[in-house]
């Protein structure tokens, strides 16, 4: 499979660059930050009164020179109590600020991401399991979240607090401020490479979770076949296998974050005793006074805390970035079916005519399919491509409904490549419904209903009334009668309380609301009954007046009533007529109708 | 699995079973973590006796003290060597125990997903049931990750409270008088949050499932063009969940400062009542300072408690979501009865089978008092309209599910009596859409593993696909049955699927095989084909068969009309033609329409004909 139709597996950037993209893609993520970065400021100031106001209490309150002071004591402490307060409520403020504008945030990274896959060509979205799809828009989101909603912030506040410790600790002593941070020093270097290897852990994480959520997804949907054939154990072999794999990815990630975090807490105490001795060595050589050693060593605790949690929410950006790659890497993942937009040819309403012109089509890295195919539907026929399975014919339908482009030639609606045609206009006018209907878990009325496009683009609603006159003009109404709740009756989990023909059924309402210019349909009544079949397809006929149907048939009940037959072998179009005409022709087609006529009587 | 109790009791219940899971970890991990506790009590005493013994006395001039510097170094080396070797430790237990926990509830949610009959699975959307496996075992797992912390620290709570009480009984109550407040703050949060968390959970699972079924539906999206409604639904339910997790993120944040506020607050007032006690006589201020300091180790408990119970009610929720899951029954029984058939085909009979399910409005009959005995190696068609009860009926001989009445037996055993892997192993069920696993093509057919006992060789897999007429396609492709298919076998076209299916069937020399309109997208010759050879030298397998196609139809022994969820008439093909006019209908549609058609035709030409002289 070519490069061009896979998911981008996560976004190339670093993580300064997939920051930047984070940011631009969901801007309310860095919207009023300076108020909140100003608050946040306030309310670690407010941590620090503590260990300062006790300080203060315990050298002029208690240990005042005339015993311990009880009303300068209450004076001091009601006033860190203020401060404590004032810095709480500030904190709490940053608290809701941040979650406020990083929920924001990410639900446009998420509604984006969303919007992306179902633009993305048919062909990549194949390419990647539907489970391993939503992991990258629900748990690979959420592990962004802890970093937006608390590590950014306290980054900046740890780098604002090691800078003001480095002031004051260096009007004690700049010989012990240098030293404090060269200790430092093989930590900072160290850490880049680690942070490397942190961050390509995690996003092992993320693969195999959304491998995972994929081999899950897996078994619940194909519920049906394991229970079939017995095969539950082997299923759960698979499955335990891929949680397995990601509780390992999730150990070795976290025994490495493990490891750099600990490193800093190691160089934390180290340092302290190198400023002890330095600093005793310091005194003894007159530099330093007892007093001020003491107090550079209280100084020395306010520089390594936020260096330490500094480490901690760096590891917590690696998670994040993998996380966050998995995501952008939708954005990046190019569309393959590039939409004209305005800038195309306006198709306006009205009965379509469609006409492939030396269409050749292979799927991406398999041999060709179509070769140098020629057929023309005009302005309100109906034409029937028949031929044997994979003889290409489901591939033509899914070139004039533009689910990918021809490797070659061109598909033209009412003269123009329907490369220039809006895609707005395009799926207006051309509606494809394919043999496998899909239903959304809801009612017969909502899912019929869903073909219902008005202009404002909203959910119709499934008491419209032409849904059920949509039900009545197919001749439908008998089986909705049948259903227990009728209109109201729900359909399950893709449709499965139904039966594929009765899905079928369901999707052909669907594509009937949806009233295209052209109708395609692709073996679309392949599991109704023969009865139910011929009846709607006179109902089709007649209500398709003024419209083109192009339907790809494996009956050729379709055939005969056609205007027009293309019979399709092998990827290459061998006949073309209408159906008398072919049959009297004595060729391909004569021959399968012979067959046909022999199997249904 | 579920947990009873008060909130405070499930929250206990919940650490304990997880903790009791994985004994070793959690014992290493609340290990290392006491002693972080007791080095960071430690570190402090440490460095005030090496200010006291070495720094001071050396820097006025104390010989003896300056050959002890570094020894005082040394020793403050030793201290932070051991205390980065506990935060290591207890980090790396701490994340394997969480790690494991969670894989316990992925393995244990999955297992019920297989087990669980299809009915249950029709009423859980697919998002909602991989919410259950990712986000809710993440929420019911959150609490285990400040846990070992919180537990091991609990040593400095001891130290800090016997010591404070060894002080002064009033300083110590002045310090503990924060626990109290602590739990009332908790109680109040939890109060709070236990709805909001619950709500956003359910959200969580609701996103999942509008990604997921929407992304299943891409072809349909796009086949209608509806992606911006399907991007406004998306974005409206996403918009419920961002709401939802701002409001647990406000009560968190409201929650958070509180905590952490309490112990500093403790530690005011401890200094203002140590100097009333002090002014009194009763204590010393070096106690006072003592106590102060002592709080400070105290907080560190106390917020630690403050994580684990920020992390309770959201955990409670997910432990209870996924409990929901746990603790559904419905799995169809195992039976115990082995069956070993004899002949080629085995006897199918249905006794007087009702099937009722729980519908919109009511209980819906789909079979309504089946009788049907079908002898080995027979060839029995179902026909019936779209929606008369054909599949499930069917589907009965597969044990998809029970009748609700009656009885469904093969060779004479009651399907409920049946161990079900005789069942699986003796009866093939090819449904009308194709499950294609993304796995090889060699995976998809055996269903096994290679190397697994019994599991088919590549012959036999070869000699499947022959028979169902796909090995030409097979062999076509790159790696042949070591070919990957995509998932839901994306690159095949529809017929190929439903023969790849019937491969999968045919592998296992079945005693029977239940045909779901499965060969709807073959060729009718290969389809012909296809039955012929299931014919052994033995003789046949016993062959349900639900059909549309007179071809399909004609190659059976027997037809059976089901109609309404009824057997109406039961005969060759020629009986059923003669004496069923709804079998009638059925079976002559296309050639009434083809007549019908020859017949407009005829009249729009004897039309043309007289306009042509008019």
């Amino acid at each position: 499979m070519s490069a061009d139709h896979r998911f981008a597996p996560a976004a190339g950037l670093g993580v300064l660059a997939t920051l930047r993209r984070g940011v631009q893609v969901s801007p309310q993520l860095v919207q009023g930050l300076g108020v909140t970065l100003l608050l946040a400021v306030v309310a670690s100031l407010g941590k620090v009164l503590v260990p300062v106001a006790v300080q203060q209490t315990v050298d002029t309150g208690i240990l005042a020179a005339g015993g311990p002071d009880v009303s300068r004591v209450t004076t001091l402490a009601g006033v860190a109590a203020l401060g404590l307060l004032v810095g709480a409520a500030c904190s709490a403020f940053v608290n809701v600020r941040l979650f406020r504008s990083s929920e924001a945030g990410l639900w446009t990274l998420r509604t984006r991401a969303f919007r992306h896959v179902h633009d993305l060509s048919v062909l990549t979205q194949n390419t990647e399991r539907r489970g391993s799809l939503v992991s990258r828009v629900t748990s690979d989101v959420d592990t962004i979240s802890l970093f937006v909603q608390w590590g950014g912030i306290m980054l900046l506040v740890s780098v604002l607090q090691i800078g003001v410790a480095t002031v004051l600790m260096s009007v004690y002593s700049w010989q012990l401020t240098l030293l404090v941070w060269l200790g430092f020093v093989p930590l900072v270097v160290a850490l880049r490479p680690l942070q490397k290897r942190v961050n390509a852990r995690y996003t092992a994480v993320r693969e195999q979770y959304g491998a995972m959520l994929g081999s899950i997804s897996e078994a619940v949907v194909g519920a049906q076949t394991i229970r079939a054939y017995g095969v539950a154990a082997r299923t759960q072999r698979r499955v335990d296998a891929a949680v397995v794999a990601t509780r390992r990815a999730m150990i070795r990630a976290q025994n490495l974050v493990a490891v750099v975090f600990s490193s800093g807490v190691l160089v934390a105490n180290l340092v302290l005793a190198v400023v002890v001795v330095a600093g005793t060595y310091l005194g003894i050589a007159g530099e330093l006074t007892a007093g001020r050693l003491l107090a550079f060593l209280f100084l020395v605790q306010m520089f390594t805390g936020p260096v330490q949690q500094a480490t901690e929410i760096l590891n917590e950006l690696q998670n994040a970035t993998a996380g966050w790659r998995r995501v952008l890497g939708i954005l990046e993942t190019p569309v393959s079916v590039v939409d004209a937009g305005p800038a195309g040819v306006p198709s306006p309403r009205g009965a379509a005519t469609v006409e492939l012109r030396g269409v050749g089509f292979a799927y991406p890295d398999g041999p060709p399919v179509l070769h140098d195919v020629e057929v023309t539907v005009p302005a309100g026929a109906s034409v029937a491509v028949v031929g044997a399975t994979g003889s290409g014919k489901t591939t033509i339908a899914r070139l004039v409904a533009r689910l990918m482009d021809p490797t070659s030639g061109s598909v033209l609606l009412d003269g123009v490549d329907l490369r220039d045609v809006p895609l707005a206009d395009l799926r207006r006018r051309v509606v494809l419904v394919p043999q496998e209907g899909f239903l959304f878990d809801g009612t017969v009325a909502e899912n019929v209903a869903y073909g219902l496009r008005d202009a404002d683009g909203a959910m119709p609603s499934p008491d419209d009334a032409r849904v059920a006159e949509a039900i009545d003009a197919l001749g439908l109404r008998p089986w909705v009668d049948e259903l227990a709740g009728g209109l109201s009756a729900p359909v399950g989990q893709r449709g499965e309380s139904l039966s594929a023909g009765e899905r079928q059924l369901v999707a052909l309402a669907r594509a009937y609301l949806a009233a295209p210019d052209l109708l395609l349909l692709d073996e679309a009544t392949s599991a109704v009954d023969p009865a139910t079949e011929v009846r709607i397809a006179r109902a089709l006929e007649k209500l398709a007046r003024g419209r083109s149907t192009l339907t790809i048939a494996h009956r050729l009940s379709t055939a005969e009533a056609a205007d027009l037959v293309v019979v399709v072998e092998a990827g290459r179009v061998v006949e073309v007529g209408p159906h008398a005409g072919l049959v009297a022709q004595g060729g391909t087609y004569s021959a399968m109708h012979e067959a046909w006529v022999a199997q249904t009587r | 699995m579920a947990l009873t109790g008060s909130a405070v009791r499930r929250a206990v219940t919940l650490m304990a079973r997880g903790m009791r899971a994985h004994p070793g970890t959690y014992g290493l991990a609340i290990g290392t973590s006491a002693v972080f506790g007791a080095v960071t009590v430690g570190v402090s005493r440490v460095l005030g006796a090496v200010t006291d013994r070495v720094v001071v006395p050396a820097l006025a001039g104390d010989a003896e003290a300056r050959g002890d510097i570094w020894v005082a170094g040394l020793a403050l080396v030793l201290v932070a060597l051991t205390l980065s070797l506990s935060v290591a430790g207890r980090r790396v237990f701490a994340g394997k125990g969480y790690a494991m926990i969670q894989a316990d509830h992925r393995e244990a949610v999955t297992r019920q997903y297989l087990r669980l009959p299809m009915s249950w699975h029709r009423r859980h959307p697919t998002g909602q049931l991989l919410s259950n496996a990712s986000a809710d075992v993440e929420a019911a797992t959150s609490i285990f990750n400040p846990l070992p912390f919180a537990l091991g620290v609990v040593v400095m709570l001891a130290v800090a409270a016997v010591a404070l009480f060894r002080t002064d009984v009033w300083l110590a109550l002045a310090a503990l008088v924060v626990l109290p407040l602590a739990i009332v703050a908790n109680v109040v949060f939890q109060r709070h949050m236990s709805p909001a968390v619950g709500k956003a959970q359910q959200l969580r699972a609701e996103v999942a499932d509008v990604a997921h079924e929407s992304f299943e539906a891409a072809l349909l999206v796009k086949a209608l063009g509806t992606e911006h409604r399907e991007e406004v639904r998306f974005a409206d339910r996403a918009a419920q969940l961002r709401d939802a997790n701002v409001r647990v993120g406000t009560v968190r944040a409201l929650f958070d400062p509180v905590i952490d506020l309490l112990p500093s607050l403790g530690t005011l007032l401890v200094l203002v009542v140590g100097t009333v006690q002090v002014t009194e006589g009763r204590v010393e201020t070096g106690d006072v300072v003592a106590a102060a300091y002592l709080l400070t180790l105290l907080a560190v408990p106390v917020r630690a408690f403050g994580w684990v119970l920020g992390e309770a009610p959201r955990a409670l929720v997910g432990y209870d979501r996924i409990s929901r899951v746990l603790d559904a029954r419905g799995e169809l029984p195992d039976g115990t009865t082995r069956w070993e058939p004899r002949g080629p085909g085995a006897r199918v009979e249905l006794r007087d089978v009702h099937l009722t399910v729980p519908g919109h409005t009511g209980p819906v009959e789909l079979l309504r008092g089946v009788d049907l005995a079908v002898a080995p190696g027979r060839t029995v068609a179902v026909v019936g309209s779209t929606g008369a009860g054909k599949t499930t009926l069917v589907s009965l001989v597969s044990r998809l599910a029970d009748p609700t009445t009656g009885a469904v037996l093969v060779d004479g055993i009651d399907l409920r009596q049946l161990a079900a892997a005789d069942l699986t192993r003796h009866v093939a069920f090819v449904a009308q859409s194709t499950f294609v696993f993304e796995d090889t093509v060699r995976g998809n057919v055996t269903l096994a593993d290679v190397g697994d006992p019994g599991s088919p060789t590549d012959d036999e897999v070869w000699d499947a696909l022959r028979l169902a007429h796909v090995d030409d396609v097979v062999r076509a492709l790159p790696g042949g049955l070591d070919a990957a298919l995509g998932e839901r076998g994306a690159n095949l076209s529809g017929g190929q699927r439903q023969r790849l299916a019937l491969a999968r069937a045919l592998v296992r020399r079945p005693r029977v095989l239940v045909l779901d309109d499965a060969t709807s997208a073959v060729d009718p010759r290969i389809e012909q084909a296809i039955l012929t050879g299931l014919r052994g030298a033995q003789g046949s397998p016993t062959v349900l068969l639900v059909a549309y196609r007179m071809s399909s139809v004609l190659l059976a022994d027997e037809v059976v009309h089901v109609d309404g969820g009824l057997v109406v008439d039961r005969g060759t093909h020629a009986e059923l033609l003669a004496r069923d006019p709804g079998y009638r209908e059925l079976a002559t549609a296309y050639e009434q329409e083809s007549a019908r058609r020859a017949a407009e035709r005829a009249d729009e030409d004897a039309t043309e004909v007289v306009e042509e002289h008019a």
